[in-house]
């Protein structure tokens, strides 16, 4: 095994309780660096819980979580950001009195030594500003750097939710139903746009939308009632009759 | 309008250096209290206006650079006891205080700040080496090369100096790279946890510059009023602080100083008509809040038309 295609994320046998619920059961994947995997399965399925638990918004009951082979679980989220994993979340999270420029550098910013910065001036730090500029002509937002994030409409938003995702450089970018509630065409905007993305930035994507998945995603993986119900290329999944029934037959 | 704004600023510079010379003691003396308590606000608003953290126990800081101040000024009366000593105490005990109060937010915070500042309330209050009730007396003004402190003047000018350097320095912490990730947690602290940001750490360090300011204020309140009592410490002292902040708009330094000017005259000018003074001033401030939220910094935005 070559050190490119080592797995970036694994999950080993994952599980989170609420309670007498099971809200993830022994869920066990890898994600390869450089792969885009998108996770499917209906509501109630894990997915969000899933990544709450990779990012450490929640301790897992047990079970294990790998970044590039070191332990990851039970970290404070902001510690498994620092290492390089970054996430956006289904509801729009942004800081929506600051301008959009400033939602992507305060991202691009984090984790920096400048950040302690307690005299000196944000226009003189040029990295973070070129890479929230950067990002906002990834995310199709440049010609509205000095709009204050919550007067942009949802559609833009939403990019702005990716945006500031991305803006940390992460290695792993995980992404909560980038397109949930969007209109068709702002859909495949966002679906080209995440294409383009360089291959650097794996993906681990929620997505609803099956011409999303099936456009972006190198492999699924299902999940059902908190439990790994199957996984494979887009084509071997939507194939499989199991899958049709908890969650293709619903759609 | 940055131009503009620090145009505005250097004149009233130059009004308040130059208003001894035209107005008489009592005038200047209030002007004085009113620089003291706009220092104190404008240390709150650090904390609420830009990071987000509503402090009910900010007198804490206040009552420590005071009460520092007077042991100290008592045995050497020079510029390490009059600043320098009360800044580091007050910046200690916030580091303690902080430590432990940042790790709960909204009224878990303000109960927790105003528990501590309370505490040193009572102890100072029972205490016999610290004057009890009657606090310290008798305090010297510090021995300062080439000016004479005890003098009005000379007073004026060392507090105007000191109120110049504390407003320049918030500024620059408030528009530096620290200060915008202050806005950023104050705007959506689960975001900034989720980029990568250790927020309490970033709160911890905006509750220990607020404190140091704060206790330099105390200690120039122990240096006007030539005493210190365990009114310093009370909850009424952050109440009021708080008061104006809120009345000259939260998030603008500029604000808290206007809001420290209005209370005090406000409180001067009832006070000398009636003994109810504290009913209007509650009716005034009720009217502030209900129709101009925005303090009046955020009135006069509104009706001239300036932005943040």
């Amino acid at each position: 095994m070559t050190a490119s295609d080592a797995p970036l994320l694994v999950a080993e046998s994952l599980s989170r309780t609420f309670g007498a619920l099971h809200a993830l059961s022994r869920v066990s994947f890898r994600v390869d660096a450089r792969e885009r995997r998108a996770i499917i399965g209906p509501n109630g399925a894990g997915k969000t819980t899933l990544f709450n638990v990779i990012t450490g918004h929640l301790a897992p009951s047990g079970g294990r979580i790998l970044l590039d082979g070191a332990p990851i679980e039970g970290l404070a989220p902001h510690a498994v950001a620092r290492r390089g994993l970054s996430r956006s979340f289904q509801r729009n999270n942004l800081f929506p009195s600051l301008a959009v420029r400033e939602n992507l550098r305060l991202a691009a910013a984090a984790g920096r030594p400048g950040t302690w910065d307690l005299l000196g001036r944000v226009g003189r730090r040029r990295e973070a500003l070129d890479r929230a500029a950067q990002v906002a002509e990834t995310v199709g937002l440049d010609a509205r750097l000095d709009e204050p994030a919550g007067r942009l409409s949802y559609g833009e938003q939403r990019q702005l939710e990716v945006g500031v995702a991305l803006a940390t450089s992460p290695r792993l970018l995980l992404l909560d139903e980038p397109t949930a509630g969007m209109s068709p065409e702002e859909t495949q905007r966002m679906t080209r746009m995440l294409e383009a993305l360089p291959r650097e930035v794996t993906l681990l994507i929620i997505e609803h939308d099956m011409d999303v998945v099936g456009s972006l995603a190198d492999r699924v993986t299902v999940l059902h009632y908190g439990e790994v119900l199957t996984e494979g290329s887009f084509a071997e999944v939507k194939a499989d009759p199991r899958v049709y029934e908890v969650y293709l037959g619903h759609a | 309008m940055t131009g503009l704004r620090l145009l505005a600023s250097a004149l009233v510079v130059v009004a308040v250096a130059l208003f001894p010379l035209a107005a008489g003691n009592y005038p200047v003396k209030l002007l004085q209290e009113i620089l003291i308590w706009g220092i104190f606000a404008m240390s709150l608003d650090l904390l609420m206006g830009y990071a987000g953290m509503v402090s009910f126990g900010h007198s804490a800081f206040f009552g420590i650079g005071g009460y520092v101040a007077a042991l100290a000024l008592a045995r050497s009366p020079g510029l390490v006891s009059a600043l320098l000593l009360p800044a580091v105490a007050a910046g200690l005990v916030a580091l303690a205080i902080g430590f432990f109060s940042i790790r709960v937010s909204g009224v878990y915070f303000i109960m927790l700040t105003l528990a501590f500042s309370q505490m040193f309330h009572a102890y100072t209050f029972q205490v016999s080496w610290l004057g009890a009730e009657d606090g310290l007396v008798g305090i010297p003004r510090p021995a300062v090369p080439g000016v004479d402190l005890n003098s009005l003047r000379g007073f004026h000018g060392y507090l105007l100096v000191l109120v110049v350097l504390a407003a320049l320095a918030l500024w620059r912490i408030v528009s530096s790279p620290f200060g915008h990730v202050l806005r950023g947690i104050h705007e959506n602290e689960a975001r900034m946890i989720a980029l990568g940001y250790a927020v309490d750490r970033y709160k911890l360090l905006a509750f220990v510059i607020a404190g140091v300011v704060a206790g330099v204020a105390g200690s120039l309140y122990t240096q006007f009023n030539g005493s210190i009592t365990p009114d310093a410490f009370f909850w009424k002292t952050s109440g009021e602080a708080l008061l104006m902040v809120i009345i000259g708009g939260t998030g603008t330094l500029g604000g808290a100083m206007l809001g420290a000017a209005a209370f005090i005259l406000l409180q001067s000018l009832v006070s000398t008509y009636t003994e109810r003074w504290m009913l209007i001033l509650g009716a005034t401030f009720i009217l502030l809040v209900l129709f101009a939220p925005g303090g009046i910094v955020g009135a006069l935005r509104g009706r001239i038309g300036l932005r943040a």
